[in-house]
């Protein structure tokens, strides 16, 4: 797996938590395991491409819910010690390029102006747990066409501000139609907790693989890793 | 595949949805004991239950062809007609009847124990399609109740292969000991009448 070339944005102090010692007491799990388990790994890719080329249709959608239906406590994470908030909302940009005709530098306002998704479905945690949002975005499949994707393009790269936290998709599960960059939530705007400004959001993914506090969305043709993925998690993720 | 489904369950221990309610669950935010788990944390027990299910998938699939294909599925399979022989042979274990029932290689108890662990095999492989692929599967995973009942289900199945392993093992020991060697090399080489 290539491991991100994405430096952390956020200068982090050195602070004993639980929080940290779970994630350093989890690296330190991870790197003897990746070590240990190659074969592992190398099943977990061939589940990743059964995942995607024979269980996975790009057209199919999940349900949706009512919004009656909507999860009270919907949990949220950030990788870095901080709420990962950014100085000047303002001046914040999505970067779109790679295997593009156009790079772009989109704005919120830019965002909104294009067609507008909402849909309450089920999010699903690796972990196990669900639960019910309601999201409001722009389709990523909209972006692209905006940008005037390449045909070689075949990855998509999300990075974030969230320290190095990012995720590489395939491009099928990419331009799903219900895989939207999103912007609000439960019909107000994205709160920090959950990735303001913008954050990817696929009922079709679990949730590690939905990137939030995003910063970038790189086309390419060489599959990109993500944080959770180069530490073992399964890539693909699709469910 | 029970081990690092017991490290997969840590994650969120529990059924339900964020918020609850939850179902019924003795074993509702414990932790199995570390003995008990295999794959040391969440992404290394995952790994493994998606490696060793093509085993169980693979070898499941293979002794159900065999069964069809060896007609062997006849002494196994509990049908109607072997109610009323279950009924007598519950009676004889319940010493309301003093003579064993005639009986071919297994009794229609046995068959129906078989019959209903061959059917939780395939339930615990369903179950965890229906919570591999929610949405891909997702006719499955409502069938089940919808993704947490589908956990659930998938949780549960476990517990009663286990209890069900445990059960006939004793029992192989305390009826018919030669038939453990059976159960591990094929060949059955004892005297219990039923198995010649």
């Amino acid at each position: 797996m290539t491991r991100s070339e994405q430096t952390p944005e956020t200068p982090e102090t050195p602070r004993t938590s639980r929080r940290g010692f779970l994630r350093l007491a989890a690296a330190a799990g991870t790197a003897s395991l990746t070590a240990a388990c190659k074969p592992l790994l190398d099943i977990s890719r061939v589940n990743d491409w059964v995942g995607e080329k024979l269980l996975y249709s790009p057209s199919r959608l999940a349900r949706e819910y009512a919004s009656t239906e909507r999860t009270v406590n919907v949990p949220s994470y950030f990788i870095s010690r901080t709420l990962p908030m950014l100085k000047d909302p303002a001046a914040w940009r999505l970067r779109v390029d790679g295997l593009v005709r156009r790079p772009l530098d989109l704005s919120l306002d830019d965002l909104m102006r294009m067609p507008r998704t909402t849909y309450t479905v089920m999010h699903h945690c690796v972990e196990g747990w669900t639960a019910i949002s309601t999201w409001h975005g722009v389709p990523v499949a909209a972006v692209a066409e905006r940008c005037e994707l390449l045909p070689a393009a075949r990855y998509a790269h999300f990075k974030s501000f969230d320290s190095d936290y990012s995720n590489g998709w395939d491009l099928a599960s990419a331009m799903h139609p219900q895989t939207i960059l999103a912007y609000g939530r439960n019909d107000n705007p994205l709160a920090p907790s959950h990735g303001a400004p913008l954050r990817l959001y696929a009922p079709t993914k679990l949730g590690y693989k939905m990137t939030k506090y995003l910063v970038s969305l790189t086309f390419t043709d060489k599959r990109p890793g993500g944080f959770w993925e180069d530490q073992g998690y399964p890539w693909f993720a699709g469910i | 595949m029970v081990t690092s489904g017991l490290q997969i369950y840590g994650a969120y221990a529990k059924f339900g949805e964020r918020g609850g309610p939850y179902y019924v669950n003795p074993f509702q935010d414990r932790e199995f004991p570390a003995w008990s788990r295999l794959g040391g944390w969440l992404a290394g027990a995952l790994n493994w239950h998606f490696a060793l299910m093509w085993g169980l998938f693979g070898v499941g699939l293979l002794y159900l062809c065999y069964m069809v294909a060896s007609g062997e599925w006849r002494s196994l399979l509990f049908r109607r007609r072997d109610v009323r022989g279950a009924i007598q042979m519950q009676q004889y274990y319940l010493r309301l009847r003093k003579d064993h029932p005639p009986q071919g290689k297994h009794n229609p108890l046995q068959k129906l124990a078989y019959t209903l662990i061959l059917v939780l095999g395939v339930l615990s492989v369903l179950t965890g399609f229906a919570i591999y692929k929610p949405v891909q599967f997702a006719w499955l995973t409502s069938l089940f109740g919808g993704f947490q009942a589908a956990r659930y289900w998938h949780f549960w199945a476990v517990w009663i292969f286990v209890g069900f392993t445990v059960v006939h093992v004793i029992l192989v020991f305390a009826v018919d000991p030669p038939s453990f060697r059976a159960m591990i090399t094929g060949w059955y080489k004892g005297r219990f009448p039923s198995h010649d």
